[in-house]
């Protein structure tokens, strides 16, 4: 056995007060297999060591949050006996070593947190952000990533036949060196099938299922910890490789096993594979669980127990089963052809106690590991911010041209090259699914469907984090709002640089404090998520990227669109033109796009208002008042208006409106709260309105194929429809298969 | 009438295809596992689309030495109707129920997406309910459902009117369009597009059910009297 040198601390990633904190929780040096176990649960990955202090500070709670953080996911009740389980998960760092499979196992690791609670997936989305297509330097590698990360999430969940049903993409070069891929999914179950992973019952076997150990991802939770170098390449062997034919039998099996009622907790190995699942369902039922690892399933020879305790092979699950019973739980996975072995039993002392040919390899208390693992109130400062406060005058002398560079700007252009290489249908629950305003997926048997949506914008994050995160948080449910949902809860994916610089600190605290704030507000509770910190290439932050995910209810009900449906309808403005400056314009995609530098402020956003906005849209599409709503995001109205008119039928818009703003800003200011309708009832929607106390302005009618905006007398734009969408609906496939050479 | 949905490991729409049937089409349905030796008193099959044992080696090549095959092609050499949807279309021929191949499609990556089909004919216990050349809108969803075949086998397949479907907009590059064929019996079709996910309004269009309620009616005699228990 190795001797424990500070080399080896070190390449553990432990640092010299944490191994001491190691010796003291001990009272003795530890072996070599729980200095590796120390090291993952430990790892920021696992322990959330510099971010839980201040994730204390998000709201947790409702009447309708049946379990908040903590578990493998948050539980949401949606009424009539239902329940549905949701998360977010990062897997940035596996994703840039090797695209495919760390895309894929990314799906795979977060449908495990679902269905190990007894829920079955109904949905996933994703959250993605790639470095620039279009650069001379780092445009072919950053191709190559968007290809192996888009189809490595369409192996795996179009396999597993759960829908991919949204998400969102950015391409920026704050992500060159750091693509981001975050995965959001979604179960249902009923109140009465919820499973939790704890493993209670002294006396109980331990049962081990699934795919068989094999030597990959060992160390993944410690190299997701860890920012990049050039040294990273050589970690691709610890990316995990997946199997979502096993995952789905695993699946079936499971959900099928969990209604035998032998089961008493169950967890997933993900992370910290078998370590973090027997000594967290130790842990939070206060008991000891005690393994053999010439029990468990290996599919490699001469595998160390270190190796088998930190092994992320995939598509494995732990569980606990009631004493005598555990036939019944093995007879089912016989029938679905999974491996089921009894590797131990739990115990009343409270260690996790790991035996390896009769000898004990490791022992430690499982609470040592799960929860006394290091707590750091790391120092922030003030957040890191490269871009100036002032930019230079916006003066365009061709809106038009502005217009389609936007619309065939990465960020902006349609994504449907990513989104049909997703099976978004199978289940046959998706009744809005890629390309809506949120996602909307029925659960049958019932009169409720589920509103889903993702939002992030490190641009503005990187301007303001606390504000920027508000932002995010109010378009995410204006999304849902749009689709006639009322959002009931969250969940987030905080990407960052290194906590360890005070700067980068200052921007995750920031952030959180925004999001607390915002998601109290708007009354969606955080029930779970995920940190990942480190986002760093050669010392090259990404922007602060939060992601959320928030969840909404809505009855079941064809949804209303966001493109025009019929010619001669009223458009109308719901939130009014909103306002801009200078210094709030330069965080728009007008400015990254056209001006090509960022600066200044995100858009101003005021809660209250925005959330009658939210009411009054809410109302309106329930009521079916409204043909087609749309929210203005980035890109501002102009981009809006010209999405509003790509859909089938071609219905374009004569739009001429009366503000006082410049023409750049009107068209293409970013600020939130605003809403374009057409309608055939504008006295409903002025009405509503005035209820809610929004502006609501007519701007225009539809009309057949042609997009024309004006303000005043003057003519802004003035454009065939099927040009614009010409350019905005190809422009996805030019950008990644287009080369670009290098001068 | 009682449908029969087969579900192998991986099945993945075997679910979609029996609420299809049973709850848009108001039909009894029940699921027959794989290593099932009969069918049971079932009038038709389903083979549902989905990734039948991980599609490991080649789609549907693992599925067709299932115990349950052997009692399908004795249902369907009886006269049994057999409908493949996708990864079933994949087995049909894997299994020689059907002639030609299905192989990556033409621009290497997965599709899912709405189309028009046009109905090539009416002759069948599928389409006759449809319209000869009535044009259906169908989502496909696959990486390998580009249809080959040889010639003298594509032009056997046409000369006995046994192409039931054609893309309009072939974006798989299956060979002369064909999206379904029906066996030299009639009462085999594999199709590629998926009709139980157009068997709902809420799901953007019902064109699919003219495949499911041809067969239904074609069959009918006893239809269910109640809706099943939904299990979620």
């Amino acid at each position: 056995m190795s001797t424990i040198t500070s080399d080896v601390i070190a390449a553990h990633q432990l640092t010299q007060p944490e191994y001491d904190k190691i010796l003291s929780l001990l009272g003795r040096e530890p072996t070599f297999t729980e200095l590796g176990i120390f090291s993952v649960m430990w790892s920021e990955h696992c322990s959330y060591k510099s971010s839980r202090i201040h994730l204390k500070k998000l709201p947790t709670q409702s009447t309708r949050v049946l379990q908040g953080p903590g578990e493998n996911a948050g539980i949401i009740d949606i009424g009539d006996g239902i329940a549905i389980a949701f998360k977010i998960e990062s897997h940035n760092h596996p994703s840039f070593i090797e695209p495919f499979q760390g895309a894929a196992t990314g799906v795979g690791g977060i449908l495990r947190d679902i269905f190990t609670m007894g829920a079955r997936p109904i949905a996933v989305m994703d959250a993605l952000r790639f470095g620039r297509l279009d650069d001379p330097r780092t445009g072919e590698r950053n191709r190559r990533i968007v290809e192996g990360v888009v189809s490595g999430i369409a192996h795996y969940g179009n396999c597993f036949g759960v829908p991919t049903v949204g998400g969102e993409c950015v391409f920026d070069d704050s992500y060159d060196g750091n693509p981001l891929v975050n995965v959001f999914a979604l179960g249902v179950f009923r109140h009465d099938e919820i499973f939790y992973g704890k493993a209670t019952g002294v006396g109980n076997p331990v049962i081990y299922v699934g795919a068989k150990t094999g030597r990959d991802g060992i160390h993944g939770a410690s190299m997701a910890s860890a920012e990049f170098t050039e040294a990273s390449k050589q970690k691709r062997p610890n990316v995990q490789v997946g199997d979502p034919f096993m995952e789905k039998l695993l699946l079936e099996a499971c959900l099928e096993a969990m209604k035998t009622g032998a089961i008493v907790g169950i967890q997933d190995m993900g992370a910290a594979g078998l370590t973090s699942s027997s000594c967290e369902m130790g842990s939070r039922a206060g008991t000891g669980v005690e393994i053999d690892m010439e029990l468990v399933p290996q599919r490699e020879t001469g595998m160390t127990p270190y190796e088998i305790m930190l092994s992320e092979s995939q598509e494995r699950m732990l569980l606990v089963a009631e004493r005598g019973r555990e036939d019944e739980v093995l007879r089912v996975f016989a029938k679905w052809g999974l491996d089921a072995v009894v590797i131990g039993e739990v115990k009343d002392d409270g260690m996790l106690r790991v035996k390896d040919r009769g000898k004990v390899v490791a022992e430690i208390s499982n609470r040592a590991l799960a929860d006394e693992a290091p707590l750091y109130n790391r120092p922030f400062s003030k957040p890191l911010r490269n871009a100036p406060l002032d930019g230079p005058a916006v003066h365009s002398s061709d809106l038009l041209g502005d217009l389609k560079r936007l619309l065939e700007s990465g960020d902006l252009c349609s994504k449907h090259w990513i989104w049909e290489q997703y099976d978004y249908q199978v289940r046959t629950n998706t009744i809005a699914g890629p390309g809506s305003e949120a996602a909307v997926v029925r659960i049958k048997g019932t009169p409720t469907s589920i509103a889903m949506a993702l939002d992030g914008n490190g641009r503005y994050c990187s301007l303001d984090p606390r504000e920027g995160t508000k932002l995010i948080v109010a378009e995410c449910c204006r999304n849902l709002s749009v689709v006639g949902a009322e959002p009931i809860a969250a969940t987030n994916n905080l990407n960052f640089g290194n906590p360890e610089r005070p700067e980068i600190m200052a921007q995750l605290v920031e952030s959180i404090e925004g999001m607390a704030e915002a998601c109290r507000f708007f009354e969606t509770p955080i029930t779970g998520g995920n940190v990942s910190l480190y986002n760093e290439t050669l010392g090259v932050p990404i922007h602060p990227t939060p992601v959320v995910g928030i969840v909404g209810i809505v009855p079941t009900a064809k949804p209303i669109g966001i493109e025009f449906e019929n010619e001669g309808r009223d458009v109308i403005l719901l939130g009014g033109y909103g306002s801009s400056d200078a210094e709030q314009f330069g965080s728009s995609q007008y400015a990254k796009v056209v001006v090509e530098c960022v600066w200044g402020a995100p858009p101003k956003l005021d809660m209250d208002y925005e959330k009658r906005v939210q009411t009054a849209i809410r109302q309106l599409v329930r009521a079916r008042s409204v043909e087609s709503a749309h929210d203005v995001g980035e890109g501002g109205l102009a981009v809006a208006l010209a999405e509003c008119c790509f859909g089938e039928k071609g219905i374009g818009v004569e739009a001429r409106m009366s503000s006082p703003l410049s023409n750049e800003f009107l068209l293409f200011h970013e600020g939130p709260s605003r809403v374009i309708i057409s309608t055939a009832h504008p006295d409903a929607v002025f009405e509503a309105a005035r209820k809610n106390s929004v502006e609501a302005v007519r701007i225009g009618a539809t009309l057949k194929s042609r997009m024309s905006v004006g303000n005043r007398t003057e003519t802004l734009l003035d454009c065939s429809v099927q040009e614009l969408k010409d350019v905005w609906e190809n422009s996805l496939e030019h950008l990644l298969h287009t080369s670009v050479s290098v001068e | 009438m009682k449908f029969g949905v087969v579900v192998f490991p991986g099945s993945n729409c075997d679910h979609d295809a029996w609420y299809a049937v049973s709850h848009n089409l108001h039909q009894k349905a029940e699921f027959i596992w794989h290593d099932s030796p009969s069918l049971g008193d079932v009038d038709a099959v389903i083979l549902p689309g989905g990734f039948s044992y991980g599609d490991y080696l080649r789609c549907g090549a693992i599925a067709k030495f299932s115990p349950v095959m052997s009692a399908i092609r004795k249902f369907a050499a009886e006269g049994g109707p057999v409908l493949g949807i996708c990864n079933g279309f994949q087995v049909l021929v894997e299994t020689g129920l059907l002639p030609g191949a299905l192989v990556r499609n033409a621009g290497l990556k997965f599709i899912c997406r709405t189309g028009p089909v046009r109905v090539e004919t009416t002759d069948s216990v599928f389409t006759h309910q449809a319209v000869n050349g009535q044009i259906l809108h169908l989502p496909i969803a696959h990486g390998e459902g580009c249809y080959i075949a040889d010639e003298h086998t594509l032009d056997r397949l046409e000369g006995e009117d046994r192409v039931a479907l054609r893309y309009l907009e072939n974006r798989n590059g299956s060979m002369r369009d064909i999206a379904g064929i029906l066996s030299e019996g009639r009462n085999v079709l594999g199709m590629m597009p998926h009709p139980e996910r157009a068997a709902d309004p809420l799901m953007g269009g019902t064109d699919g059910l003219v495949i499911l309620s041809s067969l239904a009616e074609a069959y009918a005699g006893h239809t269910a009297s109640h809706l099943p228990a939904l299990k979620i």
